[in-house]
């Protein structure tokens, strides 16, 4: 069964389209994924808090969803534009329709619309804030709601999504077939990571490499992590502004140096923040699994999982104790550096993909390296 | 890497004449390497054996060879020529093995050549599917279970170890020619046989089947600096056990998480590392269980191919293009994104739209033939559909395939259902259609087809709206339903049949509510970034991205799908036409929806529309562009078929004027022009009922041509020698005569020498391209018999004659471009016409080539106004070769085992080769060789002649003596050689007793036939003996001017050595 149902954005756009799900009405910044696959990982991506999103590929739900493609423990996007969602499940790998999945959590789902007619007035005017609804039907005071909501600029949404418990992970990256084999080492590492939104993919990856980790609250200090003692210390992806975590960057400085540390997506930023460099707002970020980043220290290219709308500004880093490391080959944006006295190296993308290709996976394999090199 | 500079001149072989499983697709990569390579700064020496590919023509390549692709003639070019490089993945498979075996027979080494894109041990780890599992094995994937016989026995004995069915699979095959599905033993012994008959080598792979498995694609790239991307994934609507080739295909994969496409993206990555491709496109294949998710690889090609055509063109990344420039050493990040221009070519394409690939198959061509489909690629062309949903590109693409069936007409027999649906035949999604309708639940469509029932969700969900419509009329229906019917891909006429209303009127309904078709763009990012290249698809959505310009502009309708009949020649004039619009600084629109083509490629025009050639696209496009003028006379009949309804619709049409290409379809007023021009034509008459028929023949007198108007290719066209025949055949034929139009029967001329001839006018004065004799007599196809540049034979009375009548009949009809006309000289020499067709014909490539004159450019100037006069350039009156040129089809008959490799005035081939030579035995001894029956130098001559023709057979037969060939012959034939001295024995026919002819073929006694058609009473001898000979690979001629075409071609073979000629060198003069 459908209903209508709208998508209105702050500079008075309006999308009318059909509900599916359960009615609903959320608010959030309006943000375009270009993905061929992965809407799973992407509704329980905790970095799209605060964030509806677009998915450009026009056929959403086919396979359902299931346990193993978690990337949290529910839907963290606020809601859900798409062009056609599908009405069953085909997958042998699926535990539950995709429309059910999120409705449960309240996450409207709006389809029909032409969605590459919003992602190019996105991509011509940047990000917005936008409300779907199926229960208020008025474009006028839907436009009104958007515009009340907070910028995605200057929120800290990462210290609301973080656990509030620090807690253990072991479990290894599951294999999708009889036939994929998935190399996990023995564990001989203890990884403590600071989580600001973390996915679940990156304590898999984790695993394995062999590490068990301890997953903490984001605001815990150096102390704190280095009391538990870890042989790396990881920090996670997020959702929002990095600008505002400066106190979490402080505590992080104290752990640089100490023991090897690894960032991801926010984590880049932070650890950025940490070395006295600033980060600015993408006019439409980056969102899609096909960036192509090059290493600059093999010259060879990765094609990469991206999902950012903040980035670290290269020339505000220290260029004495930093190295820039890999570079987005589409807009040269920094995609990741490194420092040159201390074990510690960050990626603004995605290594850990879900979804998205495996090329960067060798980043978790140097960050073991690195552990093992301190022992 | 910059690109390399140590190598200068690069050869590129390319796949030769169109086939099944090789078609305009390597027109298409060639083209696009060629291009490539010269921007890069690269000599280019091009060698294909058919003329009828933009890659053959002059300007592409410093030098461009058309000669026969064999180690022979490569090894003379090479030595000629000598390039540093072979570039060996851009010419199909039979670019592949050519390549394949110049290195194995040393030739690239003696010449210091060396082969780039794919290397040799690359190819054989990937061809040899022993070598390749063991590869495979390696690296952790999984493959099905197999074992690969030389032998029948160690075949049985392996299946019955695995299981029945098994699947056969013999190396080194295209299309998987010879391959097979063996449900049980009785099966395995018969199919084994011909597989290890087939395969070049001898080798058969016996393997585990897969049956009702998921299918896959992947289309992989990869650069000296091993940066890999996949450009996309492709995911067949039908499962494992119909070829990729035969199966409805779909971009991107619609039922894959992601965790399961990355690990299939993993394994095409370390299966192409492992293989070793340095560099270019590859091309992995899949196989997944539903059930258990278990994935295996089942073969890879390292090479571009038909998938990686199609990929490029649902992606808009040129995949040959940016392959070429990988093999010279480039790196992916060092190429831009043409559609993008600021970002690099080293990403993964995105898209926001559904891509939907639906083969056209022509079984009813073959009668005897088994329309079921299997691992054996049986489809003549394809089409592809760009839709905003999988839906709407579905049923835009089954629009495309132009079956000439009304929708929503077909008929279906309810207790056939349940074996249509299981066993998979051209029918199956009419079928699926049907059953849902009728209310089978996917679930039970799921367990008959296997389809994935997502795909057959995506139908019923179809189905069920229509049910919805309906209950509407064209009044009540709903502005909201209307447009939910647009978006899910019902055409207007679609629904005009619903509502029992014209096309127009839905149409006007729906533009009073302002439902109109919008274009957006194949971008390759899904819109994350601006586009520049204008190459556009319909949606029913809210934003156009047409962006059309305010520069005079022309419109080219384009020839749909290869079939038999309309294929690469057409979209080779439609080229053109662009080509030529721009040098006149028009800008030119393409309208197309075949994938192979180069029409289609977002290079050719200034702007491409992938839509189908359906009058509702084409009225939209011409809505949105506004064009000063649409060409309709280069894309066969597709667009002719358009021409009036267009121009009805206010279209403005350049060229000939429709009325004038209706004029030349009709038969009573083209009969009757022709007698106030005095040009003669056979007596005949049409009929629309039996007895009409009867009549008619009765008074033209037996035998008669009959066959439906309105068709292309003799299309269901048979000659018939009684009214019984005429009965029978008016049965069918009504089926067959699809805008239910009238049966044409003519008298059939008998021994006469057919003649085609291409003309370009400007409605004032006439410059004649070509006039072709054929070898064949009239009665076999124009488009099934070689013929020759000059004519040959024709004395210079009826060439004058010819040329007066052309004349005259371009005048009488006003063509302003280019006409077609068939002629038959009589046995008494007399002329008469056979047709005129006011378009560019499929001859015009072959014409261009052989005398240097880009022929349907000229045409394009002339419609565009340019007079004939003003172009000094050209000669007065007729074009005239330098050399003798002859062009020899190619038929598919081997893909039809048990068909009777017959012709007549139906065309059966696939495609065509030319050869040039000094002498006509020369070209003709290579086209024959290029065609893949080359004469043999030596043996024995086997003869069996009608009464009528036995002096002149006796002629020839001397011809072989003195070339030392042994004589065997029917009696008759055999004593009329003996009479005249010639000393022949006498064999048996297959009736008389044995040993009989057959058995002397099978035993390979005979290197040659001639065996011309006696009537019905010996029918089935002749079948038989063309079987055998078919098997054997022995040349069998029906006809006596083949036969003394041979002797000429065998004689100038044996005594002179193989010569090659570039087509500069040729056009040079
Ligand atoms: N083991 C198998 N079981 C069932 N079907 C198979 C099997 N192997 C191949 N096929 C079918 O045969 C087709 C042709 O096989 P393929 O290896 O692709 O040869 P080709 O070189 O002709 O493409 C495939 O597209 C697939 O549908
Ligand atoms: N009256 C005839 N006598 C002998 N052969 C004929 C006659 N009419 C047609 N043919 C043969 O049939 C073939 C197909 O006829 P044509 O009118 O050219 O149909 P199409 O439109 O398919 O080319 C011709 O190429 C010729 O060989
Ligand atoms: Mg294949
Ligand atoms: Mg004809």
């Amino acid at each position: 069964m459908s209903f209508a149902a709208l998508l209105a954005l702050e500079d008075g756009r309006v999308f009318r389209g059909r509900g599916v799900g359960t009615p609903a009405e959320r608010a959030g910044e309006v943000v375009f994924n270009t993905g061929l696959t992965g809407y799973q990982e992407i509704f329980s991506d905790p970095s799209y808090t605060g964030q509806i999103v677009v998915l450009t590929y026009p056929q959403i739900g086919n396979y359902g969803v299931n346990d193993e493609d978690r990337e949290s423990l529910k839907p963290c996007l606020e809601g859900l534009v798409v062009r056609e969602f599908s009405p069953i499940a085909s997958n042998r790998r699926s535990q539950q329709p995709a429309d059910e999945y999120l409705s449960e959590a309240g996450v409207p789902i709006i389809d029909g619309i032409d969605t590459r007619a919003l992602v190019r007035h996105l991509r011509e005017h940047g990000a917005m804030r936008g409300v779907i609804s199926s229960l208020d039907l008025d474009p006028d005071s839907l436009i009104q709601k958007a515009r009340t909501i907070p910028n995605m600029a200057g929120r800290d949404l990462a210290s609301a999504v973080s656990t509030k418990e620090r807690y253990e992970w072991t479990d290894p990256v599951p294999a999708s077939s009889p036939s994929e084999h998935i190399t996990t080492a023995e564990e001989k590492f203890h990884v403590v990571a600071y989580d600001f939104g973390i996915k679940h993919n990156i304590l898999r990856q984790l695993r394995g490499i062999g590490a068990r980790t301890t997953v903490v609250p984001a605001g815990t200090s150096a102390a704190d992590v280095l009391s538990l003692k870890p042989d790396g210390v990881f920090v996670s992806n997020g959702p929002g502004d990095p600008e505002p975590l400066q106190a979490q960057a402080k505590n992080i400085q104290g752990v640089i140096g100490r023991v090897p540390v690894f960032g991801i997506c926010l984590g880049h930023q932070v650890l950025a923040l940490a070395s006295g460099a600033k980060t600015f707002k993408l006019k439409f970020g980056h969102h899609g699994c096909n960036h192509p980043v090059r290493n600059e220290l093999t010259g060879k290219v990765e094609i990469t999982s991206q999902n950012h709308g903040f980035a670290v500004d290269p020339d505000s880093l220290p260029s004495a104790e930093i190295e820039l490391t890999h570079i987005n080959l589409n807009d040269q944006t920094l995609e990741g550096f490194r420092s040159r006295k201390d074990p510690m190296f960050c990626v603004q993308y995605h290594p850990e993909a879900a979804p998205g290709p495996h090329d960067s996976a060798y980043l978790f394999q140097e960050f073991r390296e690195l552990m093992e090199g301190q022992r | 890497m910059p690109k390399r500079t140590d190598i200068h001149k690069i050869m590129i072989i390319g796949s030769g004449p169109i086939v099944i499983g090789q078609a305009c697709e390597f027109d298409y990569s060639g083209t696009q390497a060629c291009k490539a390579l010269r921007d890069e700064g690269y000599e280019v020496v091009l060698v294909n054996s058919n003329p009828a590919t933009i890659m053959t023509d002059p300007e592409l390549a410093e030098q461009t060879y058309v000669e026969p692709l064999t180690v022979e003639y490569l090894r003379e070019i090479i030595e000629k020529e000598r390039p540093d490089a072979l570039l060996s993945t851009v010419g199909g498979q039979t670019g592949l093995n050519a390549s394949l075996a110049l290195a194995d027979a040393g030739i690239l080494e003696k010449f210091g050549v060396e082969m780039i894109g794919a290397n040799r041990d690359a190819i054989n780890k990937a061809e040899d599917r022993q070598q390749f599992k063991a590869a495979m094995t390696k690296i952790g994937l999984d493959t099905p279970k197999s074992l690969l016989v030389t032998d029948l026995e160690a075949g049985l004995e392996f299946s019955d170890e695995i299981g029945y069915p098994t699947i056969l699979r013999p190396s080194f095959t295209l299309g998987g020619s010879g391959g097979g599905i063996a449900y049980n033993r009785e099966e395995m012994v018969e199919l084994l046989r011909i597989a290890l008959e087939i395969s070049p080598v001898h080798e058969v792979l016996v393997e585990e089947s897969v049956l009702g498995w998921k299918e896959y694609e992947m289309e992989v790239l990869r650069d000296v600096a091993d940066n890999c991307i996949i450009i996309c994934s492709i995911e067949n609507f039908d499962p494992m056990g119909v070829h990729t080739g035969d199966s409805i295909t779909v971009a991107p994969a619609q039922t894959l998480t992601d965790r399961e496409y990355q690990f299939m993206r993993d394994a095409s990555l370390a299966c192409l590392r492992e293989i070793g491709v340095d560099t270019g496109g590859s091309n992995v294949q899949f196989a997944i269980d539903p059930k258990t998710g278990r994935q295996i690889i089942i073969e890879m090609n390292p090479r571009v191919s038909r998938s990686s055509a199609l990929a490029s063109k649902a992606t808009g990344f040129p995949i040959a293009k940016i392959a070429a420039k990988l093999a010279v050493g480039m790196r992916l990040d060092e190429i831009a994104n043409d559609i993008t221009k600021k970002t690099p070519a080293c990403f993964e394409p995105s898209i926001d739209y559904v891509v939907v690939k639906v083969p056209k198959w022509q079984f009813e061509k073959f009668p005897g033939a088994e329309p079921v489909l299997g691992i054996q690629m049986k489809s003549i062309g394809e089409v592809m559909a760009i839709g905003s949903t999988f839906k709407h590109a579905l049923w835009k693409a089954i629009r495309s395939l132009e079956t000439g069936r009304k929708p929503g007409t077909d008929v279906f027999d309810p207790d056939l259902v349940r074996s249509r649906l299981i066993t998979p035949t051209p029918e199956r999604l009419s079928y699926l259609r049907y059953a849902l309708a009728q209310g089978m639940t996917v679930e039970e469509a799921h367990d008959l087809t296997k389809i994935d029932p997502w795909f057959l969700e995506q139908l019923r969900e179809a189905i069920d709206f229509q049910g919805t419509l309906g209950d509407d009329t064209l009044e009540t229906v709903s502005d909201e339903n209307l447009r939910q019917a647009k978006r899910y891909g019902f055409s207007d006429d679609r629904l005009s049949r619903l509502w029992g209303v014209t096309e127009a009127a839905v149409r006007e309904k729906r533009k009073e509510a302002g439902i109109n078709a919008v274009y957006k763009r194949v971008d390759t990012c899904a819109a994350e970034f601006e586009s520049f290249t204008p190459y556009l698809y319909s949606v029913y959505e809210d934003e156009c991205e047409a962006e059309p310009t305010e520069r005079k502009k022309v419109m080219i309708l384009g020839s749909g799908p290869n079939r038999i009949g309309q294929g690469i020649e057409f979209d080779y004039c439609c080229c053109h036409a662009s080509y030529a619009l721009q040098e006149m600084d028009y800008e030119s629109i393409m309208v197309n929806c075949n994938p192979e083509t180069v029409s289609t490629d977002y290079d050719t025009a200034d702007r491409l529309y992938f839509e189908p050639l359906t009058l509702e696209n084409v009225l939209n496009i011409v809505e949105t562009e506004k064009p000063d003028g649409v060409i309709v006379q280069f894309g066969g009949q597709t667009p002719l078929n358009l021409s009036l309804p267009l121009k009805a619709n206010g279209v403005p049409i350049v060229g000939t004027d429709p009325e004038s290409i209706d004029l030349a379809e009709d038969r009573d007023r083209f009969g009757r022009l022709m007698e106030q021009l005095d040009i003669p034509q056979p007596p005949g008459g049409m009929a629309t009922s039996v007895e009409g028929a009867l009549e008619v023949a009765q008074d033209l007198g037996y035998p008669v041509l009959v066959r439906p108007s309105y068709v292309l290719g003799g299309r269901a066209m048979v000659i018939c020698y009684s009214a019984a025949m005429i009965e029978s055949y008016m049965r069918e034929a009504v089926a067959y005569s699809s805008q239910d139009r009238p049966i044409l029967i003519d008298r059939y001329l008998e021994n006469a020498t057919e003649v085609d001839v291409d003309a370009l006018c400007d409605g004032e004065d006439v410059l004649i391209a070509g006039i072709m004799e054929h070898i064949e007599e009239a009665g076999i196809h124009s488009g099934d018999s070689s013929c020759v540049l000059p004519a040959m034979t024709i004395g210079e009375e009826q060439l004058q004659t010819i040329r007066d009548y052309t004349v005259k009949a371009a005048k009488a009809l006003n063509v302003v471009g280019l006409m077609n006309v068939q002629y038959a000289i009589s046995a008494d020499g007399k002329v008469y016409v056979i047709e005129v067709n006011p378009r560019a014909s499929r001859t015009v490539p072959y014409v261009s080539k052989a005398t240097g004159f880009p022929v349907a450019k000229i045409a394009v100037q002339l419609m565009m106004g340019r007079k004939l006069a003003d172009m000094p350039e050209l000669p007065k009156g007729i074009l005239v070769p330098h050399k003798v040129c002859v062009k020899s089809p190619v038929f598919p008959f081997n893909k039809f085992p048990g068909v009777d490799p017959i012709l007549g005035p139906e065309m059966r081939s696939t495609g065509e080769v030319m050869g040039v030579g000094e002498t006509f035995g020369e070209a003709f001894s290579k086209a024959q060789l290029s065609a893949g029956n080359p004469l043999p130098d030596d043996g024995a001559l086997f003869m069996s002649i009608g009464a009528e023709q036995k002096d002149e057979a006796v002629e020839i037969a001397k011809k072989f003596a003195a070339m030392g060939f042994e004589l065997f012959g029917t009696r008759g034939t055999a004593e009329r050689m003996r009479a005249a001295g010639l000393d022949a024995k006498v064999v048996f026919k297959v009736n008389e007793g044995r040993p009989n002819v057959v058995d002397l073929i099978k035993d390979g006694k005979v290197s040659l036939i001639i065996n011309t058609p006696a009537g019905a009473s010996a029918f089935e001898d002749e079948r038989a003996i063309r079987r055998a000979a078919a098997a054997q690979v022995i040349p069998c001629i029906s006809m006596l001017t083949a036969g003394r075409a041979a002797a000429d071609g065998i004689a100038a073979k044996r005594d002179q050595a193989i010569q090659v000629m570039s087509l500069q060198e040729l056009h040079q003069g």
